[in-house]
Formats: structure tokens, sequence, C-alpha cells
């Protein structure tokens, strides 16, 4: 009971995150586990912008730079220099970690809507970049030998464990959230959120936390791009940096609740699973963009602190398990 | 209070959702998406038990399984090739399917989703199609980039791939067993258009100006060795972004060269914008091939800015390939005539048939021979029906590559060279130019230039 | 030498196509000026602009430089409902809100043109010729679309500073609260704000699509331009966006002639970037 008590916060988001992984594996259907992988993917990049977003107040319009640019380095890892899905998937995140680290102590110092441009930038940036850059194969990318998946017993095998680490590194990235959401510099952050300013003159030092939260929420998605972009086979900035992506993860956070642990695993379960039964029913085929920005208004409208902030608002004994 | 309702009611259609969403997967197989094909009518009809024909009949109806990219940058030739996948589909159905020695009765039906051009969702959407929909065999997606990222669902579940619309030869290197391709592969492209080149004019100062993509950098690559090997100077090489629409700089660039001619392009969008705008700025190059846009019907309403472009071309109508033909080669003859698969499209669509809507009729077709072959439908028989294919339709020569390095590689077709020109009635129509035995026209060259 | 001829020949045409830039950014800063909103549905109104053109041109065979007072009308009337339904309510709320809202109303318009339109290139098929400046080869339609862009400008300005909804509109941009104690009817003024700014976006993508195929997504690269065009005027500073066009304009002149064009991107969201960490305020500075 104690412990109950203690860990309620987490609890509800690792059954979900939990559930999405045994699903396909008691259903048995290929299909259940692509979906599931769309989804905990959805999953861990959300929780992960979450940490910048949510907590930190700082809203990111091309959190997919992180993605797209360890992708890439893990990928170049793994083909060129023959390292192990492992090491690659750590390299990648270790990659986004440091680009967000250099980047961070720049853009940081931007305030709002300046700082969400300067996200947009330095995505189209990267994208443009890596367009005109040999070394990752430019416009055409880096494609995969499937020699590469004779490790793990072939093809079908490999992508049985890519959904595993999926799955691993979903939980990876809600238990950081956690961790930071009930730690000290988490509490920071979210005094920096309501008012920088404030947050200073009460000892927190800002720029090194959003230093800090901005790695924090970058290293995740870089790996996450490693396994993908492994999975995928083959990887192209076109595919690596999209900018409606990093909109979509907006989206998501927003839809479930930003600055909570369980707001944007939510988010990203809701809006991957509409857009997936969107997209193949033959009703609304046509129109799911449609369908989907409707539903986005109305909540941004209505109800803009989310489902989880919503009914933590109205519930209050919920608070205690909806953290 | 009026707000709270509306919040309450928000919050249900979001938990609606989320239950409409994993509804499908966790309850039950959902009701199979209406096939775009014409086929798909007589789907159910099959499902009963032909009671009334001779009781050794077994109907089967084998799902063939794609996506199509109904909207996004792929548009205008994914859905050419859909089009004759499902006239093929129609045809053999019509014609009461195939019968195999056991007195089974194969019947095809359609299953296909919407990719969006988008490769994010290829992956996820093969899977349904496999695991869901029960596809037995499958057809690519149209383009390169969507293909590569299918072919790796294929292959773990040991699905039979025919792809079409995907000439770029990486995707065949890759250790794939599970791919067969149609189209002559992209390294080849450009090479009966040197060729000729080297007849019309040795001197030729040759820029090349080609979309920045796995297909057009993959012809690119082919050309470069080919081009210096018959002695052609290349002054300027540049790619340009599939989004592209101001090619006035790389005009510009293309004029101040010094080139003659250009060689280049990439998919439909960026290709007929380059056309107009070459015309628009009087660039005056004396010969200008780009891929893929020329050789599509809808290439004319350009106008003026389309006489003299030339394409490489996957089949052409006017140089439709024949039994004749095969005869000559000792080849086995398939399939219907060139004319009658064009007529036979025309009353479909009312539209002439292009080389994409070929591409698509032919991977039915065969996919049907093997079948044929194999007598099963069994996948490895097939796979095997495949592999020792060696055909000629209307379409040209089929046979795929057995080597482990690039198993499925296409190795028997050929391309012409296909130009705009004005004919007696001053009508833009498509000619073959090259290669002289099956040419219809002289090559225009120089294009004359604009008034 | 080479070099300085591409030069020659690419400039005039990169400055002709600036104004036109620089029109759509106009509509983006001057909105974000007023009421502190970026509109993120900005590329798919350039996008419905094209096909105000592309329809008037085709169907009523309307001249597409008369066309653009149907144009204009329609992308006045369009951004004050949506202002009215999607930015009025999340007016004060933080940024995100605004964001969000107006990228879902750019979903609706997207999914909606897809559906209905699909995403096969348009073309407007009409030319007004060209001619010979020195090695530059102009287009008639290019130099028209930068006039009219210049007109425009002309004409916001003038609206801005001498008529009486325009300085209600500078008094909202400057203090809404203050504004709304001497009488000013705030509320109108933003409609009537985002309205102009749709306008405009609307209108410039009727002058691109007399030179540019297009489809509804065709919208997004301008929109991103716009950003970066915005910047580097200053946010909020609608005379300035109109330099800024010329800058970009400029730049995509001047880089083929040096490097591949495909670096063209790299440096203009490098530049972006870089103005915003070094000088947020824009180069010819903002109000704020």
């Amino acid at each position: 009971m104690k412990l109950w008590n203690r860990y309620s916060g987490l609890i509800l988001p690792v059954l979900v995150v939990a559930a999405l992984a045994v699903w396909p594996v008691i259903t048995g259907k290929p299909a259940n586990r692509e979906s599931a992988f769309t989804i905990l993917k959805a999953v861990a990049l959300a929780s992960s912008l979450n940490i910048l977003l949510g907590y930190t107040g700082y809203v990111s319009f091309g959190h997919i730079v992180f993605y797209g640019f360890g992708g890439y380095v893990g990928i170049f890892l793994l083909t060129e220099k023959g390292w192990s899905l492992w090491t690659a998937i750590l390299a990648g995140g270790a990659a986004s970690g440091i680009l967000a680290f250099l980047l961070g102590s720049a853009i940081l110092r931007l305030r709002g809507a300046y700082f969400a441009l300067a996200t947009i930038g330095v995505n189209e940036a990267m994208r443009a970049f890596i367009n005109n850059f040999e070394l990752f194969g430019g416009p055409t990318g880096i494609t995969l030998n499937f020699s590469v998946y004779r490790d793990f017993g072939g093809a079908a095998h490999a992508l049985q464990t890519s959904f595993y680490i999926g799955a691993g590194l979903a939980l990876l990235a809600l238990l950081l959230s956690y961790i930071v959401r009930t730690s000290k510099f988490g509490l920071g952050l979210l005094a920096i959120r309501e008012n920088e300013d404030a947050a200073e003159v009460m000892g927190v030092v800002a720029p090194r936390a959003k230093t800090w939260a901005y790695v924090l929420s970058a290293i995740i998605p870089g790996m996450v791009g490693v396994l993908f972009f492994f999975k995928n086979g083959n990887v192209e900035p076109h595919d690596a940096f999209p900018l409606h992506a990093s909109i979509e993860l907006l989206v998501m956070v927003m839809l479930g609740g930003q600055g909570t642990v369980l707001g944007p695993i939510l988010g990203a379960f809701a809006y991957q699973g509409m857009r997936g039964y969107l997209v193949t029913s033959p009703i609304f085929k046509d129109i799911q963009l449609s369908v989907s920005g409707a539903l986005l208004l109305m909540i941004v409208l209505f109800i803009p602190a989310g489902a989880i902030g919503w009914l933590r608002h109205r519930v209050p004994p919920l608070r205690r398990v909806l953290a | 209070m009026k707000r709270s309702l509306f919040s309450i009611f928000t919050v249900l259609v979001l938990m609606g959702l989320i239950l409409s969403a994993c509804g499908p997967g966790a309850t039950e197989a959902p009701a199979p998406v209406e096939p775009a094909a014409p086929a798909a009518t007589e789907a159910p009809v099959e499902e009963q038990p032909a009671a009334t024909e001779a009781p050794a009949m077994v109907e089967k109806t084998v799902v063939i399984g794609f996506t199509s990219s109904l909207t996004g940058s792929q548009e205008v030739s994914s859905k050419r090739q859909v089009n004759g996948l499902n006239l093929w589909m129609q045809q053999v159905n019509d014609a009461g399917g195939i019968k195999l020695s056991d007195g089974t009765v194969v019947k095809f039906a359609a299953q296909t989703y919407d990719d969006e051009s988008n490769k994010e969702r290829v992956q996820e959407l093969y899977t349904r199609l496999i695991t869901e929909d029960n596809a037995d065999f499958l057809i690519s997606p149209y383009s390169s980039g969507l293909t590569a990222a299918a072919s790796i669902i294929a292959e773990q579940n040991g699905k039979i791939m025919i792809t079409a619309g995907a000439a770029e030869d990486d995707a065949y290197k890759t250790g794939n067993t599970s791919l067969f391709q149609l189209y002559t592969p992209g390294s080849l492209y450009l090479i009966s258009t040197v060729d000729m080149l080297k007849t019309l004019d040795p001197e030729a100062k040759v820029a090349i100006v080609h979309e920045n993509d796995k297909f057009s950098t993959a012809v690119v690559e082919g050309l470069k060795p080919y081009l210096e090997s018959h002695g052609f100077e290349t002054v300027l090489e540049e790619g340009y972004a599939s989004d592209t629409a101001d090619f006035g700089p790389v005009i510009n660039k293309i004029v101040e060269s010094g080139a003659t001619v250009l060689l280049g392009g990439g998919h439909y969008p960026d290709g007929s914008t380059f056309a107009r705008q070459l015309y628009e700025r009087k660039a005056g190059l004396k010969f200008v091939s780009l891929l893929v846009a020329p050789a599509d019907s809808k290439f004319p309403e350009l106008g003026d800015a389309a006489l003299g472009v030339a394409t490489s071309s996957q089949w052409e109508l006017v140089a439709t390939h024949t039994p004749e033909e095969a005869a000559v080669l000792g080849k086995e003859w398939y399939g219907p005539t060139g004319e009658d698969f064009a007529a036979a499209y025309e009353a479909m669509t009312g539209d002439k048939p292009t080389y994409h809507v070929a591409g698509g009729y032919t991977a039915g077709l065969v996919l049907q021979k093997a079948i044929e072959d194999a007598d099963s439908i069994d996948p490895e028989k097939v796979k095997a029906a495949l592999e020792a294919m060696d055909i000629f339709t209307f379409y040209g020569g089929i046979k795929f590559d057995t080597s482990p390095e690039a198993h499925g590689l296409q190795v028997s077709h050929q391309m012409v060279v296909a130009q705009w020109q004005k004919n007696d009635a001053g009508e833009l129509v498509r000619q073959v130019i090259w290669p002289a035995d099956v040419a219809t026209a002289d090559p225009l060259y120089p294009i004359p230039a604009p008034q | 030498m080479q070099q300085i001829n591409i030069l020659l020949a690419s400039l005039p045409d990169g400055i002709l196509l600036g104004f036109v830039y620089g029109l759509a950014a106009m509509g983006l800063t001057l909105i974000w000026g007023v009421m502190n909103v970026i509109n993120l549905s900005h590329g798919p109104i350039i996008a419905l602009g094209m096909f105000g053109t592309f329809f008037l041109f085709t169907r009523l065979n309307l001249n597409p430089y008369a066309g653009l007072i149907p144009v204009a009308i329609m992308g006045l009337l369009l951004g004050v409902l949506i202002y009215v339904i999607a930015v009025h309510r999340v007016i004060n709320a933080p940024h995100l809100s605004s964001l969000l809202a107006t990228f879902s109303v750019n979903m609706i318009i997207i999914g909606l043109g897809t559906a209905v339109l699909t995403t096969s290139p348009y073309n407007v098929d009409f030319s007004a010729g060209s001619f010979k400046l020195g090695s530059a080869t102009l287009l008639g339609t290019r130099l028209i679309a930068a006039l009219v862009a210049m007109l425009f400008t002309g004409g916001l300005y003038l609206f801005l500073y001498r008529t009486r909804p325009g300085k209600f509109i500078r008094a909202v941009a400057n203090n809404r609260s203050a504004a709304e104690l001497m009488g000013v009817p705030s509320t109108r003024i933003l409609a009537l704000s985002f309205g102009l700014g749709t306008m405009l976006a609307a209108v410039s993508g009727a002058l691109i699509a007399t030179f540019f195929p297009f489809n509804i997504l065709s919208g997004g690269s301008y929109e991103l331009k716009s950003f970066v065009i915005g910047v580097l005027g200053g946010l909020g500073n609608p005379i300035g966006a109109l330099f800024g066009g010329l800058i970009l304009g400029m730049i995509e002149g001047i880089i083929p002639a040096f490097l591949e064009q495909s670096w063209v991107p790299v440096i203009e969201f490098g530049l972006f970037v870089l103005i915003l960490l070094v000088r947020p305020s824009g180069l010819f500075g903002a109000k704020k």
C-alpha cells in the first residue's frame, strides 16, 4: 500500500505501455505488432518532447530533428562501420544529446514563438544539409543490406526484436519523464515554465536547467530514430526530418495533457490510433486530415489542458493517480 | 454550464476514438475495404460454393495486395500503374479465371490502401495487407523509395512482390529473394539515348540535371560512365530538390555552361515544370531528354513546350512488341497484343495507355503466367516459376536475374526512346525515335527554337 | 567569368520573385505584429489563392490580374472567418494554443483540398511574354507580379497610416488594452487584421500561380520562406518584410552561381537561425 501511494503516478503509464507491448504477443498478429510499434514510437517521442514542452514550457516545432539526426548517425555506424545495433542505438542517442547540448546553449535564450521558429529553422537547415552531405549518402540516404538482419535470425526475427526494443525505449522514456517530473530538477523546470524570471530569483539556474531538459528530451528520440530506420531498412533526408511529424508530436502531447506523465502517452495512443483507423477507413480515408484537424481544434479551443489535465481538474481524487 | 457540457462531449468523442482505434485489431478483423478494382463486385459471388457447376470445380480467390499513392508526389504515375493492374484483373476474372489441373479455378481480388506517397505508412500498410487481409501476392507501390520500404515486409513474410514502378537497382542488391522487377533497371535507362546521340551528334555537350532522389540518381550513376566511354563531354552536373518550382537559376546555369543537350529530370511534377520553364526561357538546347514526365499522356498539356522533349520509355504503343519479334528471338509469347491491350484500356478509362499502365498490367500478367506454369498458388512453386520465366509479351522480354547478388533484377526487358513531335495535323504525338529498327519517326534534332 | 554571367542572369529574376515572397511574408508578419499569433495556416491559404486564380482563369476566362480582386476579397473573408472560429478564443492563451489552433485550420484545409483537388500539379497556362535584359531573360508574368506586390505594399502602407481602421490596427498592435480604453473595437480590428494578413497571402499565391505549377500542398514551402523573411525583416514589421523578401530573392539568385542549387535551403535556414540568435528583432528592427 505504501508502494502504491508512493509510485501511484507511475503505475498507470507503465500499465498502458506494458499492455501495448503485450497486445501483439497475445494476439500473435504481426499487423497488431506494427500498429503497436507505431504507437510505442509515438509514446517515446511524445514523452520525450513533454520534458521540454510540458515541464519547461518551451514549444519546440522541430523536435524531430533529434530523431532524424540520431537515426542517421546510428545507421551510418551500423552500415559503414559495422557497429552492432545496440551500440548504434546508444551512439544515436548520444549524438542527439550532444547536438541538443550545443544547440540548446544557443537557442534556448530565445523565448516563446521565437524559440518555436528557431527550432523549425534548425530542422529545415539540418535536412537541407544532410541532403548535401555525401558521407550520409546525400539525397538518396543509406540503405541497409539484408545481411544485417542475419545476426537476429532473419528479417522476421529482427522485426520482432525491434518491437521489443521499441517497447523498452517507450518504457525508458516514460521512466525518464516520471523521474524528471518528481525530482527537484523537475520542480525547477516547472518553475521556469510558470515564470522564468521568478524562477531565477528563487535560485533556479535557468540556462543550465533548460539545457539539460533539452538534452534529456533529445536522447530517446535519437535512439528511436536508429531503431526505426533499422527496422525500415533505409533512411533518407525526407523521411528523417519531416516537419509535420514534429507538429503531430505537439498535438499528441496537447491531446493527452502537457506536463503530465500519462498525458503524452494517452495522446500518442489516441492520435496514432485515430490516424491508423481513419487512413484505412473507407468513409474518412479522403478527409482524414480534416477530421484530425477539426478534432484538434476542438481540443485546443475547449479543453486546452488536454484529457488528463481536464480529468485532474474535474475529478480531484484522480490527481494522485494521474500524475 | 454549456461549456462544460461541450467539454464532456469532446472527451467522449476522444474516448470513442481511442476505443475504435484499438477496436479493429483487438476484437475482430475489420470488414475488408471495398477494393477499388472493377473486379471487386464479383468477389462476394465467388465466396459461395459453385454448387451448380461440376463438383470438381473449386473456386479460389487470390488476394493481390498493394498500396498506391492516391495523394502525394507520386500520384500521377501511381494511379496509371493501378489502372493497368485493375484492367488485367478484370480481364482475367471475366475470362473465368485461371484453371489449374487439379480443378481449382483461380480468380483475383485486389486489396489496396493509399500510402500518401509516404514511406512511413508503407510498411504498416503492407504488414496489414499480408496479415489482416491475407494477401497472397503483392505488387509494389509506385517509385523506388516506397518499394524499398515495402520490400522488407515482403521479404520477412516470404511474400512474392512483383515490382512495377521501381527501377532503381540497389533495392535488388540487398540480399532480397522475393522481389521480381519488371522495369529495365535505372542504371540502364539512358543507355539507348546515348547510343542515339552518338549517331546524331557526337560533338554534343551534355548537361545532366536531375531530381535528387533514389531513382534519378541511380539513372545518372549509370549514365555518367557510359557518356564518358562514348567520348561525350559533360559540362554540368547538378541535382535539384523534388519539390523545386523555380528552375530559373538551373536553366541559367545550363545556358552558361554551353551545353547543347540536356539529360535528366526525375518524376512527373518536377519534369513537367522543368520542360515548361526551359521553353519559356528559350534555353535553346538541341535535345532534351527527361525521365518519366514526358512519358505521361498529360504531358502535351504543356503545349508547344512539349515539342521535341524526349524520354526513355519502358513501353510505347506505337512500338509495341509483337509475337513475330518473339519468334525471331526464339522466346515464348504470352498475353494479349499491344493493340488489344490498348483498346481494352481505352474502353475502360477513355485514355491511351502509357508505360506506367503497361507496367501495372504486365505485373498481373507475369503473376498469371507464373501461376499457370507452377500449376499452383503455392508461393514457393510460383517463385520457382518466376525464377525460371523467360517470356516475351507486348511489353517486351521478361526474365529475372537469379544470382544471389542481384536476385530479381530485370535482365531481358529493353527500353525505347520516345519524343513529342507534331503530326501532319499539327497535334503533339509521342513518336518512337530509337532504336532505329522499331522507330516510327526520325529524331527531331535539333529542337526548333520557339518563336 | 561564367559565374558572373550566371549571376547577372539569375539576380534580376531573384529580385522580382523576392517582391512576391515579401508580399506573402507581409501577411504573416502583419498578423504577428498585431496579435502575436504565428499563423500556421498561412501556407494552405497561399495555395487557396493559387487555386482561386486557376479556377477564375480556366472556368471564367478571367485575366489572372483581374482575378486578383475576387481572390483578395475571398482571402479577406476567409481570414475573418478563421479568426472568428479558430483564433479569437485563444488570442490570450499561451503561444502553443494559437499555434495549434491555426495548425488545425491548416490540416482542415489541406485535408479537404486533397480530397477535392487531389495533389496533382496544376498550371495556369498564362504568358505575358518575355524579354531580354542583357544576358538575362525576364518573364513578363514575374515583372507584373513584382509590380503588383509593390502596389499592394503601397496600399497597405497607406491603409495603415492614412485611414481610420488602419490607425486602429496600429493602435491595437501597439497596446491592445490601451486601445480598448480609447474606444477601439478591438475584436473587430483583430479580425480585420487577420483578414488582411490572409488576403496578402492569398494574393501572393494568386501571383505565384501565374508562373509556377502548384497543388494544395505547395503553400508549405512559401510558408517556410515567409518565416525566414519575417525574421529577416523583423517580425511584426510589414514593410521590413518586403526588404526581407528582396534579400531572400537575391540569395536565391546569387547562390546557384557558386554552389549547387541544393545548398540554397541550407544557407537560407542557417541564416534564419543565426539572425534569430544574434538579432531577433530582424535586420530592419521590429516594433517590439
